[in-house]
């Protein structure tokens, strides 16, 4: 099912209120109502259900555990919804665990103000992205804040998820010698939100590349199990963040060819357009696995006959060279070294 | 990408750096004025590619870097305000003033925006009429035609709540500055390829006649470059001294014609302060009397004390290609792209900056 059938399939419900108040996070009265507006409809599960402080569960083995928030400006982006961004990234911060994903829990922080149609339209994408991901929301909080103490609607999660037999993902695993793969293009998810948000909006017909990448991983650990030595999802700091975070930790070296990188030429103009480096930009539906070289084929192989991971590929590999240093070949044959930015991305001049 | 990828062949790059290494017989200096070809220099790694005869020096064209600081202490200061809307190009918000940066001055609460167009902040002028709207308008002779079109425009639209903070910098003044330095080590010219887009190539032969030496006109890519450096090391190994223009593609002889008559329409060439330089003669644009009303430096009287660079800083002498980068004692030490003691540190166009990004100590010998 698309996101645009469940949209069609759950429209939003005749209500007596059209925005979002104070009132409607305190708890009384108008809490109930905006609950049973058709929330706990559209989530519908057997915890949820209990509408009780929190839910009972039962999980097999190891246990992976995480929380993350969503602060995203605009809410609503070319390719998803912060509600969807919610889910997936939980999920996949699991999934990097080797984990698979079971149960999440989702708070709303939302600003008073905002209306109910788009907010029915996140839930919509909550919905969307749990059944796509075959997880359960057992548990929430929604809170209403006043306006101009928030940005329409924060979303913090946690997951619980149960550890696949065969994970062993662990960042001293890596050794001399691994190669380093990307399971997709880069840059997508940033450019799609850059492309709306104000002051800067462009025409693109790219769009978030939010999803969950649970079950190819799942995929990956049964077929590799030790073989895969880390996985790691890319989102905030793009690509090279991430890259020099495990260069930094693991003591290790990384050599990167810059002409393996996937990116979409509509992805690639716009940065060129905006003065931006792919590298620095932020993912949402792609992961970067660390593995044994024995299985670097076979590996690509699989990925790539998944949709999450059809255009894969090798980007790098692991060197005891330059301990602790990312070295980017580039295109034409030059390096150069990819370091942590000193804060978010800013445009260039000219 | 269409006309992009084809100046990124790495054939061709090829091609050129062996035409390079096959002429090339003795030691040169070269300096690429702007500071776009230093940041595509560093980051296709082009530097450590080059035959080691040819020392490229970063120069002056880096706008953010060297606008004063006076300057940036008065965004600030304006952008405090609490009618004020300040817009800025994204770089100079990081940019240290002398005692915080615009990026700064926003987390305390000042209402700073980045923007691509000065055009956007006239239509913000018009969305948002109980608020001042202030565009901090640095740049070279690139960015100029924009911003006075800004002024045209918000005349135009009769605002009344527009105004442009201008800090705008010339580049042949700067390449005479350099070469006029008693320290002065440069002996070819890599010309800013987008500054001679706008304003053509009259005002560099000049310069090829006062101070003999080549200066190739270059544009941006990884080929330009390198064909630009070809041109300018078989003019030196001949003992020609010519003003030749690589980048035909973009620049002709007279630039382009409308975008001069909007700069000579708004401002008007005056002295101007650069950061880390001092003061150079007829080297800035200012906002002409009859658009007074649109020039934030009149509209708004502000009187800040005075204000001393770090001392530990050789900006000056970097910008100048005295130095380079790695060999100023507080380079990666105390001074970092996060605690920049001065501007090159901090936009990815400033040289310093550059050689923090793409270069560090492990492979220093390879790509400085």
């Amino acid at each position: 099912m698309s996101m645009m059938t469940m949209k069609l399939d759950c429209p939003l419900p005749k209500l007596d209120f059209e925005v979002i108040t104070l009132g409607h996070g305190s708890g009384g009265l108008l809490t109930h109502k905006l609950l049973e507006s058709g929330v706990f409809d559209l989530l519908k599960n057997d915890h949820l259900d209990a509408q009780h402080d929190g839910a009972i569960l039962n999980l097999k083995g190891k246990t992976a555990f995480t929380t993350d928030s969503f602060v995203i400006s605009p809410i609503i982006f070319p390719g998803g919804n912060i509600g969807e961004l919610a889910v997936n990234g939980t999920v996949n911060d699991l999934a990097m665990c080797g984990a698979l994903p079971k149960f999440l829990s989702l708070s709303f922080i939302i600003e008073e103000g905002l209306s109910m149609q788009e907010f029915w339209e996140v839930l919509v994408g909550v919905k969307y992205a749990a059944k796509t991901a075959g997880v359960q929301v057992v548990t929430g909080d929604t809170k209403v804040v006043e306006r101009g103490k928030g940005d329409k609607l924060f979303i913090n999660t946690t997951g619980l998820g149960e550890v696949h037999d065969q994970a062993n993902i662990d960042i001293k695993s890596i050794k001399e010698g691994d190669k380093i793969l990307v399971s997709g293009p880069v840059a997508t998810h940033g450019v799609a939100i850059m492309s709306v948000r104000e002051g800067l909006e462009f025409e693109t017909d790219v769009k978030s590349d939010t999803q969950s990448l649970h079950r190819v991983v799942a995929e990956l650990l049964e077929s590799f199990g030790k073989h895969i030595h880390l996985l790691r999802d890319p989102t905030r700091g793009g690509v090279a963040t991430v890259l020099k975070e495990i260069a930094t930790q693991s003591k290790l070296g990384m050599e990167i060819d810059q002409k393996a990188i996937p990116i979409h030429p509509g992805v690639e103009g716009a940065c060129e357009m905006l003065g931006l480096d792919p590298l620095y930009v932020a993912n949402e539906g792609i992961f970067i696995a660390i593995v044994d070289a024995q299985v670097e084929n076979e590996v690509l192989d699989v990925l790539k006959g998944t949709v999450e991971g059809s255009d894969a590929n090798c980007i790098g590999a692991i060197t005891l060279e330059h301990p602790t240093q990312v070295v980017l070949k580039s295109a034409i044959g030059g390096k150069r070294v990819l370091n942590l930015l000193p804060g978010e991305q800013l445009p260039r001049i000219c | 990408m269409k006309f992009l990828s084809e100046y990124r062949d790495p054939g061709l790059v090829q091609s050129y750096l062996e035409g390079i290494k096959a002429k090339v017989t003795r030691p040169w200096t070269i300096m690429e004025v702007c500071g776009g070809q230093t940041h595509s220099l560093v980051r296709n790694g082009l530097l450590n590619l080059l035959p080691k005869e040819v020392t490229m020096v970063h120069g002056p064209g880096c706008p953010v870097c060297v606008t004063p600081l006076s300057l940036i202490d008065k965004a600030i200061y304006l952008a405090t305000g609490k009618k004020v809307i300040l817009c800025s190009f994204g770089d100079m918000l990081r940019v240290p003033g002398s005692e915080k940066s615009l990026l700064q001055a926003k987390a305390e609460g000042a209402d700073v925006r980045i923007l691509y167009s000065p055009l956007e902040a006239v239509s913000l002028a018009e969305a948002n009429p109980g608020k001042q709207v202030v565009f901090f308008a640095v740049g070279f002779e690139t960015t100029a035609p924009a911003n006075a079109l800004s002024v045209i425009h918000a005349a135009r639209k009769q605002l009344d709540n527009y105004s442009i903070l201008a800090s705008h910098v010339l580049v042949p003044p700067a390449m005479r500055a350099v070469l006029s330095d008693e320290d002065n080590v440069i002996q070819g010219f890599l010309a800013a390829g987008h500054v001679c887009t706008i304003m053509g190539t009259r005002e560099y032969y000049p310069i090829v006649d006062t101070f003999q030496l080549p200066v190739v006109i270059t544009g941006f890519e990884p080929v330009d470059l390198l064909q630009g450096i070809f041109m300018t090391i078989k003019q030196l190994e001949s003992g020609e001294k010519k003003l030749e223009n690589q980048y035909s593609r973009m620049v002709k002889e007279e630039g382009n014609p409308e975008a001069i008559k909007v700069i000579q329409e708004v401002f008007e060439i005056k002295d101007r302060e650069w950061r880390g330089i001092g003061t150079i003669p007829g080297s800035g644009y200012e906002v002409r009397e009859e658009y007074a009303h649109f020039d934030a430096n009149r509209k708004f009287l502000v009187d800040l004390p005075g204000v001393e660079e770090s001392k530990e800083c050789i900006a000056g002498q970097v910008l100048k290609g005295i130095k380079k980068p790695h060999q100023c004692s507080q380079f990666g030490k105390k001074c970092t792209p996060a605690n920049p003691l001065g501007a090159p540190m901090v936009s990815s166009e400033g040289a310093c900056a550059a050689y923090y990004h793409f270069s560090n100590a492990n492979l220093e010998e390879e790509t400085v």
